[in-house]
C-alpha cells in the first residue's frame, strides 16, 4: 500500500536526522510570514510547537478546550522528562535511551523515529532550562537526575512531582510571548469538531466555541493535531475529564490512518477506586516506585492492618519474580502483576482491589526528610484523598487506564496520511510501540514540539509558499460545517432518559474489562457487541439539556462519548487482528510458561494502520512492517 | 447525609444571576466536592432541568481549572486544596453550603460558577517569559544554579492560576499571581536580564485590566491552595524598584 510510505531517510541510524535536516527544503522568512498553521491543542507539544513556529515566522492560530493554553493535560505529568546527557557518567548514551525505549516499548515501534526521539532529548533539557523551568539541582548547583521504570541508568531530570507542569509552563510561556507579538492567535473555550479537507489536502478545522455554542470556519497551509491521547475512553483513568478523541477520530474520519489503537498503557500506580462516583483516578507517580516497595499479604484474602503482616508473612511480588528489576520493572509488567495478585484473591482494602507500595524501609535508611524532599507532595495529596499517611501506613495503588501508544498514523516528516496534516505528541503513535517508559511523555511532546516539527513542516510548507490564504467560504467549509452542526443537532433530537456520563461510564466498563489489561478473542468479541448495544441505546435515549447556542458542557460530552463508541470499536478490532502479546496488550492466549508476554514477530512485526472505511463499516487493515537493524532484539525479560 | 446548597445561577454574561436553593440527599462522605456536584448535576438532568456549569478538568489540583468560592473561601473550608482536591469530610449533615463564581471585576461571569479568567493570560503576554527562541539555548548545565535559590523559584513557580488569589482579595488584586511568576523568573539567572522590565510591564497590565492594587492584607497568602508566600510580593516590588531607578 503505497499510503504507508514511512519516508525513512538513508544512511546509518545515527545520522539519518542530520541528514535530513540537511536535505529537507527551506522556507524563506518572507514567505513564513505569508504562512498560516492551525495548532489543535496546547498542551506540551502543541505549545512548544505554536511557539517555534511562530519564532520561525509562520502565522499560529492555536485551539484548546481549556479556558487557558496553561491547563492542558500535559500539566498533570508528574515524574519527570528523560534525556541521554549522561550527567551521571553511568553509561547511558543517545544509542541507550533509543535501545531502552525500543525494547520499552518490546519491538511494535520504528526505530528511526526513536532515535530521533533520543538525539533531540539533550537539546530539549537546555531548551527548558533557558526558558526558566526550574528542575531538581544538587546543592552544587547542578542538575539532578533520578532512576525511573524499566531503565538501569539515571536520566530523569524532575521537578519535584510536578515536571509535567513546569515544562507545559516554560513552553505556555514561549507561546504567549509570541501571542503578544501577534504570531500566535489563541483561541481558548473551543472544540475541534471536524477536519476540512479540500483537493486531498488538509486546509482547515471546523471548531464550536464553548461559550457562544458558535460554529466557526478557520483555514490555513498546514494543521497539526496535538490533541493528546483517548484513555477517557475507559472514563476512570489518570487523565483530566476533559481529554478526549475528538479531534484526532474526526481526522482520521476524514482520510487519516490510525494506528495501534488497542495499544494503551494502563498505569500501575494510581489511586483505587473509592467509590461510584468517582470521576477520576488520581495518579501516583511512578518514581514512587525507586523507593517504595509493593507487596501484599502471602495469605489469601488476610484482612490484618499492614502493620500487623510481619515481614516474613508479606509478599514483594515483583522482587520476586523480577530480581534484576524488581520494583522498576515497566509500567505494562507492574500493572499485570498487581492485576494477578488481585485476581488470585491476595489484593488488600475493602473491595480487594489494591496493592500495598510501602516506605517504611526507605524511611528508615533515608530518613523521613529525604523521602519528604522527594516525593512530599505526592504524599500530602494521597493523604488529603485518602484520610491515611504514608508516612506511616503503606499506600494502596491499583493499576489505572493512563496513556494511549496507539493514535494517528505519521512518516517521519510527522504527517498523516492525509497531506498537509501533522500529528504530534501523544496524538500521534510514533515513538512508544505497544509500551511507553516512564518520563518518555514528555520527552516525546516536546522533542517533537521544539525540534522536529518545525523541520518537517517546512518540507511541506515549501510547496505551499505560492498557494494564497485559504478562503473559508469554500464548498469543502461548508459542507464540514453542515455536517458538524447536523451531528449536534441530532444528538440534542434524542432527547431521552439517561446522562451522557451514564453511557460514558458503561463503555467505561466494557473497555477496561474487555479490552484492557489482559484481552482474549472471546472477550474482544463479546466487547465488539456490547458496545455496539450500547452505542443504539445512546443514540436512543441520551438526554441532553439545553441548546447548541450556548455554553453547555452536556452537549461537549456527548460528542466525545458519540466518538468513543467507534474507537472502542476499532480498539478492540485492532485488539483481535494482533494474537500476540505484546508489551501493554496481553493476549491471553500468547504468553510463555511463566505468563509473561509472548511476542511472535514472525507474525506481527507491524504497525497495524487502519483506514475508515464509512459509518458502520469494518476498517481496512494496512501494515507497515518494521525492520531492526540496529536495536537488540530480544524476548523482553526483567528478571 | 443531606445537605442544603445555595448556588449561583446565571444564563449568561449579561443575564442577572441569582442563588438557587436545592436539597441534596443521599451524599456520601467518600466524596469529592466536584463528585458532589456531579451527583446533583445527575439528578437536576433526570428531572429535566439544566445542570450547573462549573469549570473543572484534571481533578487532582493541578491544572487550575476549577474555582469555586464556598461558604465565602475561595476553594472552600480547607487548607491549600484547589476546590476538586476539597472533600466531602469537610462537611457534615444537615450543612448549608453557598457556592459562587470568583467575583472580581476582571473575572466577569460567563455563566453560572464560571467566571472568565482570560485577564491572566493577558498579564502573562505582557512579561511572563524569558525571551529565547528555540535552539539557541547554552548546554544545561552550564550555568549552575544555586540549590536555595533553585528551591526558592519553584516555590514560587507552583502557581496553577488559579485565580483564588485575586477572589480572596478586598481589593481584586492580582498582586500574588504577578509575583509569583516575577520572583520565579528573576530568581534564576536564565530570567534575571529582563527582570526588572518583567515586573514593570506585568504590573502595568494587571493595571490596566481593571485588577485592584495591593494594600498587604495577606488574604491571597491564605487562601492560595499552593501556598505561595507574600515574600515574592516583596521580590516583586525590589524588582519595580530597581527598574525604576534605572529608567
Amino acid at each position: 500500500m503505497s499510503k504507508l510510505e514511512a519516508k525513512i531517510p538513508g544512511g546509518p541510524l545515527a545520522d539519518k536526522w542530520s541528514n535530513h535536516k540537511n536535505s529537507v527544503r527551506l522556507v524563506n522568512p518572507a514567505n513564513k510570514a505569508k504562512l498560516d498553521i492551525i495548532m489543535v491543542g496546547t498542551g506540551l507539544a502543541g505549545a512548544s510547537a505554536a511557539a517555534t513556529l511562530a519564532e520561525l515566522g509562520y502565522n499560529v492560530k492555536a485551539f484548546c478546550f481549556q479556558d487557558s493554553p496553561r491547563r492542558a493535560h500535559s500539566v498533570a505529568a508528574q515524574g519527570g522528562i528523560n534525556a541521554a546527557k549522561n550527567y551521571k557518567n553511568d553509561g547511558d548514551s543517545v544509542f541507550r535511551l533509543f535501545n531502552d525505549i525500543i525494547k520499552g516499548g518490546d519491538y511494535r515501534s520504528r526505530e528511526a523515529n526513536v532515535y530521533r526521539a533520543a538525539e533531540v532529548s539533550n537539546q530539549t533539557i537546555d531548551q527548558m532550562v533557558a526558558a526558566g523551568v526550574p528542575f531538581a539541582r544538587e546543592y552544587s548547583g547542578y542538575l539532578d537526575n533520578r532512576s525511573f521504570g524499566g531503565v538501569q541508568v539515571s536520566r530523569t531530570f524532575y521537578a519535584r512531582g510536578q515536571t509535567g507542569q513546569q515544562c507545559l509552563l516554560g513552553a505556555y510561556s514561549g507561546m504567549i510571548r509570541q501571542m503578544a507579538k501577534g504570531k500566535v492567535t489563541m483561541y481558548s473555550r473551543r472544540d475541534m469538531l471536524d477536519l476540512v479537507v479540500v483537493d486531498g489536502r488538509a486546509r482547515g478545522i471546523i471548531t464550536r466555541n464553548l461559550v457562544t455554542g458558535e460554529i466557526e470556519r478557520h483555514s490555513a497551509h498546514a494543521v497539526v493535531l496535538a490533541s493528546g491521547g483517548y484513555g477517557t475512553i475507559y472514563y476512570l483513568s489518570t487523565l483530566a475529564v476533559g481529554s478526549n478523541a475528538t479531534a484526532a477520530w474526526t481526522a482520521h474520519k476524514k482520510g487519516a490512518f490510525f494506528s495501534n489503537p488497542s495499544f494503551v498503557q494502563i498505569h500501575p500506580t494510581s489511586l483505587p477506586q473509592l467509590n461510584d462516583y468517582q470521576a477520576k483516578l488520581t495518579l501516583m507517580s511512578e518514581s514512587l516506585r525507586n523507593d517504595g516497595r509493593i507487596w501484599v499479604p502471602k495469605a489469601k484474602g488476610d484482612k490484618r492492618h499492614p502493620s500487623q503482616i510481619p515481614e516474613e508473612e508479606r509478599d514483594y511480588y515483583l522482587e520476586r519474580r523480577y530480581p534484576a528489576f524488581g520494583n522498576l520493572v515497566p509500567r505494562d509488567v507492574a500493572s499485570r502483576a498487581a492485576k494477578e495478585r488481585c485476581d488470585a484473591g491476595y489484593g488488600v482494602g475493602d473491595t480487594g482491589l489494591s496493592v500495598y507500595l510501602d516506605f517504611s524501609r526507605a524511611i528508615e535508611k533515608q530518613g523521613k526528610k529525604a523521602i519528604e524532599a522527594k516525593y512530599g507532595n505526592l504524599f500530602e495529596m494521597y493523604e488529603k484523598i485518602t484520610g491515611t499517611n504514608p508516612y506511616n501506613e503503606p499506600m494502596r495503588i491499583y493499576p489505572a487506564g493512563h496513556y494511549t501508544m496507539g493514535g494517528l498514523w505519521v512518516d517521519y516528516n510527522l504527517m498523516t496520511t492525509i497531506p498537509g496534516l501533522f500529528a504530534i505528541g501523544e496524538s500521534n503513535f510514533s515513538d512508544h510501540g505497544a509500551n511507553r517508559l516512564g518520563a518518555g511523555s514528555l520527552m516525546q511532546c516536546s522533542g517533537d514540539g521544539y525540534f522536529i516539527l518545525p523541520v518537517t513542516i517546512g518540507d511541506y510548507l515549501a510547496d505551499e509558499i505560492r498557494t494564497p490564504r485559504i478562503p473559508t467560504d469554500l464548498p469543502e467549509f461548508e459542507a464540514a460545517e453542515k455536517e458538524a452542526i447536523d451531528r449536534l443537532h441530532s444528538l440534542l433530537a434524542i432527547n431521552g432518559k439517561q446522562t451522557v456520563t451514564s453511557f460514558h461510564k458503561r463503555l467505561g466498563r466494557i473497555m477496561w474489562d474487555q479490552c484492557g489489561m489482559v484481552r482474549n478473542e472471546e472477550s474482544l468479541k463479546k466487547a465488539l457487541g456490547m458496545i455496539e448495544e450500547l452505542k443504539e441505546e445512546f443514540w436512543k435515549d441520551v438526554r441532553i439539556p439545553g441548546t447548541a447556542g450556548e455554553l453547555n458542557q452536556e452537549l461537549e460530552k456527548a460528542v466525545k462519548v458519540a466518538d468513543f463508541f467507534e474507537l472502542g470499536r476499532l480498539m478492540c478490532q485492532d485488539g483481535l487482528d494482533r494474537k500476540e502479546s505484546c508489551g501493554a496488550h496481553f493476549r491471553e492466549e500468547s504468553q510463555t510458561p511463566e505468563g509473561e508476554a509472548q511476542r511472535i514477530d514472525s507474525e506481527y512485526s507491524y504497525v497495524a494502520t487502519w483506514e475508515y472505511n464509512g459509518e458502520g463499516k469494518d476498517h481496512k487493515l494496512h501494515k507497515e512492517e518494521l525492520k531492526f537493524e540496529n536495536a537488540r532484539i530480544q524476548q523482553r525479560s526483567y528478571k | 447525609m443531606d445537605i442544603k446548597l445555595k448556588i449561583w445561577r446565571q444564563e449568561g454574561p449579561k443575564s442577572e444571576g441569582s442563588f438557587v436553593d436545592y436539597n441534596l440527599t443521599g451524599v456520601s462522605k467518600d466524596m469529592s466536592f466536584l463528585e458532589m456536584l456531579d451527583f446533583l448535576n445527575k439528578k437536576l438532568i433526570e428531572n429535566g432541568d439544566d445542570p450547573v456549569v462549573f469549570e473543572h478538568d484534571c481533578r487532582e489540583g493541578i491544572c487550575g481549572s476549577c474555582a469555586l468560592f464556598i461558604n465565602g473561601r475561595p476553594h472552600g473550608p480547607d487548607d491549600l486544596v484547589t476546590t476538586c482536591e476539597l472533600r466531602m469530610t469537610k462537611f457534615n449533615d444537615g450543612d448549608t453550603i453557598v457556592i459562587e463564581p470568583w467575583r472580581a471585576k476582571s473575572f466577569p461571569v460567563i455563566k453560572d460558577l464560571v467566571a472568565d479568567r482570560h485577564a491572566f493570560d493577558k498579564i502573562m503576554e505582557a512579561g511572563g517569559f524569558i525571551s529565547v527562541n528555540t535552539g539557541s539555548a547554552p548546554e544545561a548545565n552550564s550555568i549552575p544554579v544555586p540549590r536555595e535559590k533553585a528551591d526558592e523559584a519553584f516555590d514560587a513557580a507552583v502557581c496553577i492560576g488559579c485565580g483564588a488569589c485575586v477572589a480572596a482579595c478586598k481589593n481584586s488584586s492580582a498582586m500574588l499571581f504577578v509575583a509569583a511568576k516575577v520572583s520565579h523568573l528573576a530568581l534564576l539567572p536564565q530570567g534575571r536580564a529582563e527582570s526588572g522590565k518583567r515586573a514593570r510591564a506585568m504590573l502595568a497590565k494587571m493595571d490596566e485590566l481593571g485588577f485592584g492594587s495591593c494594600t498587604n492584607t495577606g488574604a491571597c497568602e491564605a487562601e492560595c491552595p499552593k501556598g505561595i508566600s507574600l515574600a515574592h510580593i516583596a521580590r516583586l516590588n525590589r524588582e519595580f524598584l530597581k527598574e525604576g531607578f534605572r529608567s
